[in-house]
């Protein structure tokens, strides 16, 4: 598995930039990973759905689907597209420290 | 006497019923197989119905003709399962199977009505499907008189049953509108809500680099809000908007209602299991078998009978008191056709992703992976025989349950 380098800290990904292992995750990591995707700084909304993800991952073993963040998170998914705009549940585990979202095979 | 009930007998409920009735001892066990239509579909043909190489004769067949003779089939709705203690209801006369092996094989459909504006009047009329015979034989109906335009294929989410066969229907569409002398007036768009044509990444590029040559437009990451039927537009949660004059769209899939009226299925009513042993992850005796259970592969009736495979044998082994072995691996294999008499065929697993090369035998074929050949089309058009004499009737296909390496190429 390749490794890189986010805020400081050298983590394990896999080959499409999703981190491998949740443990090595951390607030600063999200946060540079979310300017990577091009989103303002994290806000509030940003944190509460994040957070949902990361437990529900502990939880579940995996990053949630779209459909589980709405019905989990309390957020619409409007409202999620314009927090994480294209493809936001896979934004979401990408900057969560969590792997690819399984829903789409 | 135990009693296995088995609900659903389309191609999952029927392939398990005929293993099992082979295998078990009719002495000690009897089977029971619950179904609300008399008719069997051969859903893959539902593709070729829209452009007249397939007509509802090819695709139909009676449900009975492929239940063997010494396993019960009972038509009815299944209205309820009573997990707990080990009983189903059946909506016939209220009739009440108790079971001491439940399997699911109840499918999953499509729900247009989950998507606003998709089932409103233009249903039928500038608004289309072919994930069902009824939408197929409408579709073949309205394209031999369509004069052109812009043509949209949208899927409203994944997962869908048989990921592939969007991806099939744009394909034939360019060949079927070439043939017919109409393909410059057709403008072909494929709005998928996946960031590119396929869901992994080598297959995804592979066939994004063929619809392209054949001048399809792909657009991705489009997760459909609204269709606004007046406008004739789609329009996505983020706003995009795309404008057709014939939408086809591959509608929202669900599992039955019955799992969800029975408290066992996810958000979208597909019920959890073990992804190695298929056993549901509540219930010790109940298992789900082909597009009912949660799994991460592709809803695939090649899919279904591998299960099935690893399924019988582990089966055999629980009644002995022996532990489930971890044996099924997502194994899908799926012929993709491209149109102008040529296919594709892509072979993978859960840790696998498709990859070019051949198969069944490495270097040799005659299947060719992730290229467009004339023998994948033949093996494509083979499949409905394959399907109705050896695949439902539980037999043994010449080709390995679990996924092999052999023959691949990582690029
Ligand atoms: C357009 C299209 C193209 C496809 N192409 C391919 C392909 O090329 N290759 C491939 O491998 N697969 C393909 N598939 C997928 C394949 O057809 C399915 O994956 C397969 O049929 C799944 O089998 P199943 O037994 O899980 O479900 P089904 O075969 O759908 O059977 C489910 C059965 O359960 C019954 N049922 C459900 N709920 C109830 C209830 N409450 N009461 C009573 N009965 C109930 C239904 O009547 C049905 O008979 C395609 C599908 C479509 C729609």
């Amino acid at each position: 598995m390749p490794t890189r380098t986010i805020a400081g800290k050298t983590v394990t990904v896999n080959d499409e930039g999703f981190m491998t292992n949740p443990a090595e995750w951390s607030k600063e990591i999200a946060a540079e990973l979310a300017t990577e995707e091009g989103l303002p700084a994290l806000s509030e909304a940003h944190w509460k759905v994040i957070d949902f993800c990361r437990q529900e991952a502990a939880a579940s073993g995996k990053a949630p689907t779209l459909r589980q963040i709405t019905t989990g998170a309390a957020v619409s998914t409007k409202d999620l597209f314009a927090l994480f705009p294209k493809g936001p549940a896979k934004k979401v585990a990408r900057i969560s420290g969590l792997g690819k979202p399984e829903g789409c095979v | 006497m135990k009693s296995l009930v088995i609900l659903g007998a389309g191609t999952a409920g029927t392939t398990v019923a005929n293993r099992l009735h082979a295998l078990l001892d009719s002495d000690q066990w009897r089977i029971t197989i619950v179904d609300q239509n008399e008719t069997h579909y051969y859903q893959p043909g539902f593709l070729f119905i829209p452009f007249g190489i397939y007509s509802k004769n090819d695709v139909v067949k009676p449900k009975r003709d492929f239940i063997p003779a010494g396993v019960e089939l009972i038509m009815s709705p299944i209205e309820h399962i009573d997990a707990e203690h080990n009983r189903v209801t059946l909506a016939k006369d209220r009739r009440i199977l108790a079971y001491d092996f439940l399997v699911i094989a109840t499918g999953c459909q499509t729900r247009p009505e989950q998507t606003p504006g998709l089932k409103d009047g233009a249903w039928g009329h500038t608004i289309h499907e072919f994930y069902t015979v009824d939408g197929a034989v409408a579709l073949a109906k309205h394209l031999r008189t369509w004069r052109g335009g812009r043509l949209v294929v949208n899927v409203v989410d994944n997962p869908i049953k048989c990921p592939v066969a969007p991806l099939e229907f744009l394909m034939l569409a360019d060949s079927y509108f070439t043939e017919h002398g109409l393909r410059d007036r057709v403008d072909i768009t494929y709005a998928t809500p996946l960031p590119g044509a396929f869901t992994k990444p080598i297959a995804s590029r592979h066939l994004g680099d063929i619809l392209e040559r054949k001048s399809i437009k792909v657009v991705p990451d489009f997760l459909i809000e609204r269709v606004d039927p007046d406008a004739r537009r789609i329009v996505s949660y983020d706003e995009q908007s795309l404008e057709y004059d014939l939408l086809i769209s591959v509608p929202l899939n669900m599992g039955d209602e019955v799992i969800a009226r029975s408290g066992l299925g996810d958000d979208l009513n597909y019920v959890p299991v073990d992804k190695h042993t298929l056993q549901s992850t509540k219930f010790s005796n109940i298992f789900v078998l082909g597009d009912a259970a949660s799994l991460p592969t592709s809803k695939a009736g090649s899919v279904a009978h591998f299960a099935v495979d690893c399924f019988a044998d582990n089966f055999l082994r629980l009644i002995d008191g022996l532990d489930l072995l971890p044996t099924f691996d997502g194994h899908a294999n799926c012929f993709i056709e491209s149109g102008f008499g040529k296919g594709l065929l892509i072979d993978f697993n859960y840790d696998v992703e498709p990859l070019p090369g051949h198969y069944p035998l490495p270097g040799i074929g005659p299947f060719s992976l992730l290229q467009e050949t004339e023998m994948n089309h033949w093996g494509k058009m083979m499949f409905r025989w394959m399907y109705w004499n050896l695949l439902l009737k539980g037999q043994e296909l010449p080709l390995p349950a679990r996924m092999t390496m052999a023959g691949k190429m990582y690029r």
